[in-house]
């Protein structure tokens, strides 16, 4: 057993000195959050294909009945990478019900990180495989007919990154809340996923649906979303339709945000 | 260090209902004190703990922690303590050395210094070989050591530790408790830490708190709280039931005698009584009771433990059931009270 000699953290004994930044300690929070994913390369790579399997069997049952075209992947992609943001920042909540449970969660409540950065960068963390799944998706479309504006997938990329967390946010606040019955997590998460994913015309266009599907939808910011994804990603960066998707995000974030920290500092209880 | 003056805390579970957690708790710590918390469980040992880092927010009342207020200034509390609560700080999914590094990152640390921090900590708290390891992986010990690291990785001045050794088996709390103390020699700081196991409050505190419902009962070193609110016991067993009422006598006659109990269930005399000094007053009694002509078959002198200070402050034993038996059935009929 050796000695320990004190390294003194920068500002001196006890503590830090320097600013907090929300920055920083966002980056701190998808930081560790990202490594037990970079540790295990297995799930880094199950992650990367697992959009690929959705778009290789539910792609040509689509295609299918919008009667084929190039046109089809140039929808459903941007519908793959949505779907994959709600999936992975709408389930952002179960990992911190696990680290609630081990008390991993208060151990971070008692540093001086700032509140929000505990969730905005549990959430921005989802947006890294994500990024890798895009371009993954992207590559192997190209062959098939699809078209990449690259300036508009990247704003798109962006865009679902501020609705994401958003979601994510909310994700927590639902832990949150149901920390002392964990298995409401995932019947809460699944009781808003499907709504949320089928009302936004994410898997099948809304256009031939029923007038109260569609009335709806106009109530779901992730149709507006997703609305402008297709538009991003047909490289449209101007319209009207991607504005209202940032507004929708924006809003999304908002929320999440607020509720989630209002949720947060109440959860040591 | 700290300060706390009424400090108060009421939960409602549910409405109309109220549970009055902690009850205006006022206490203060120097610093470079090591003070234990001791109670039963739901005492407000871990609520009090919660308050003063931050976690949740008082009722009434105030604290200062690190000379910060924990509700105005909670964030600056937040820079000055560390904190090992009852569950594992270290996340399961998380390698060894990924939370000790992010912990540094958190404080502050770059990515340089936190990583020597990191070594020296892994190697300090005898996780050598453990730095690549999910915690998941580890050992209940291993993850406890790792535990307090974490909570030492800024080096604070003050350090809280909610139950740090339970469910650690006692080779593994021995262990847990020299790393404890070498890194406060090493590292000059205060310490406060709450337990329900009495030999450790005993052995390891320097100051003891005693808390049930709510409120501290007593405060005081072990060997005052021992002494003044406990007392050594004397027993002694003569084979005669008979000379059971004379022994009683000498007994009750010793310096601070009091507590004085026969008991004549096992078919002979034992008398056994709580006096100042068991030491002095055990030949004491061996001789009166010879010029009495009484035989003493056997005498004993039972040093207190803080169980005793607990159980002559509040009629109730700290131990786990089981264990209660002598001491909770004080009105026991084979045995009978008589007055000191």
């Amino acid at each position: 057993m050796s000695t320990l000699t004190i390294t003194h953290p920068a500002g001196g004994r006890a503590g830090v000195t320097g600013r907090r930044s929300l920055v920083r300690d966002t980056g701190i929070v998808m930081t560790r959050e990202l490594r037990p994913m970079i540790r295990n390369p297995f799930s880094l790579l199950f992650g990367m294909i697992q959009p690929l399997v959705f778009l290789g069997l539910f792609g040509p049952l689509l295609s299918g009945s919008m009667g084929g075209g190039d046109g089809v992947w140039q929808w459903f992609v941007p519908s793959i990478l949505g779907m994959t943001a709600l999936f992975g920042t709408s389930t952002t909540g179960a990992n911190l019900l696990f680290e609630f449970q081990t008390g991993a969660h208060e151990r971070m409540l008692v540093t001086p990180l700032a509140r929000p950065a505990l969730l905005v960068g549990r959430a921005l963390k989802e947006m890294v495989p994500l990024a890798g799944q895009a371009v993954v998706v992207v590559a192997v479309m190209l062959p098939f007919g699809f078209e990449l504006h690259l300036r508009g997938a990247l704003v798109g990329m962006a865009l679902l990154a501020v609705f994401g967390v958003g979601l994510g946010a909310l994700s927590y606040a639902l832990a949150v809340a149901v920390r002392k019955a964990d298995w409401m997590f995932w019947m809460v998460q699944q009781t808003f996923l499907f709504p949320l994913m089928i009302l936004s015309g994410m898997l099948l266009p809304l256009e031939t649906g029923p007038g109260w599907m569609r009335a709806l939808a106009k109530g779901n910011p992730l149709a507006y979303v997703l609305d402008a994804e297709r538009a991003l990603f047909a490289g449209d960066l101007t319209s009207s339709t991607v504005a209202w998707g940032f507004v929708a995000a924006a809003a999304t974030a908002v929320v999440g945000l607020t509720v989630g920290i209002r949720v947060m500092l109440r959860s040591a209880d | 260090m700290i300060r706390t003056r009424s400090l108060t805390k009421d939960f409602t579970p549910s409405r109309g209902k109220t549970v009055h957690a902690v009850r205006g708790v006022t206490l203060d710590v120097e610093p470079g004190e090591l003070v234990a918390v001791l109670g039963p469980n739901g005492a407000g040992k871990t609520t009090t703990m919660r308050m003063l880092t931050t976690l949740i927010p008082p009722t009434a009342g105030s604290a200062e922690v690190a000379g910060f207020d924990v509700v105005t200034a909670s964030a600056q509390v937040r820079r000055h303590i560390g904190y090992v609560g009852q569950g594992n700080g270290a996340a399961h999914a998380q390698r060894v050395r990924d939370e000790l590094n992010s912990q540094g990152a958190i404080y502050g640390l770059d990515r340089a210094s936190s990583r020597r921090r990191t070594g020296e900590l892994l190697e300090a708290l005898d996780l050598g070989d453990l730095g690549g390891r999910k915690v998941s992986d580890l050992s209940g010990g291993q993850r406890r050591r790792l535990d307090v690291a974490i909570g030492l990785v800024h080096a604070p001045t003050l350090l809280f530790l909610d139950e740090p050794s339970t469910g650690l088996d006692p080779q593994n709390r021995a262990n847990l408790w020299d790393h404890i103390l070498r890194m406060r020699a090493e590292h000059d700081m205060t310490i406060v830490l709450t337990t329900h196991y009495l030999d450790e409050a005993d052995a390891m505190a320097e100051r003891v708190v005693v808390v049930d419902h709510g409120e501290v009962i007593a405060d005081d070193d072990p060997e005052s709280l021992k002494s003044t609110l406990a007392g050594d016991r004397v027993v002694a067993t003569t084979a005669s039931r008979d000379a059971a009422p004379t022994l009683a006598r000498l007994v009750s006659a010793l310096p601070g005698a009091r507590d004085v109990e026969v008991d004549l269930s096992t078919g002979t005399a034992q008398v056994a009584a709580r006096v100042k000094d068991g030491p002095s007053a055990l030949p004491e009694l061996v001789t009166a009771a010879v010029a009495e002509g009484v035989v003493v078959a056997g005498a004993q002198v039972h040093r207190p433990t803080l169980d005793d200070v607990f159980l002559s402050l509040t009629g109730r034993s700290l131990r786990e059931e089981g264990a209660t038996a002598r001491t909770n059935t004080p009105n026991d009929d084979t045995k009978e009270q008589v007055a000191a």
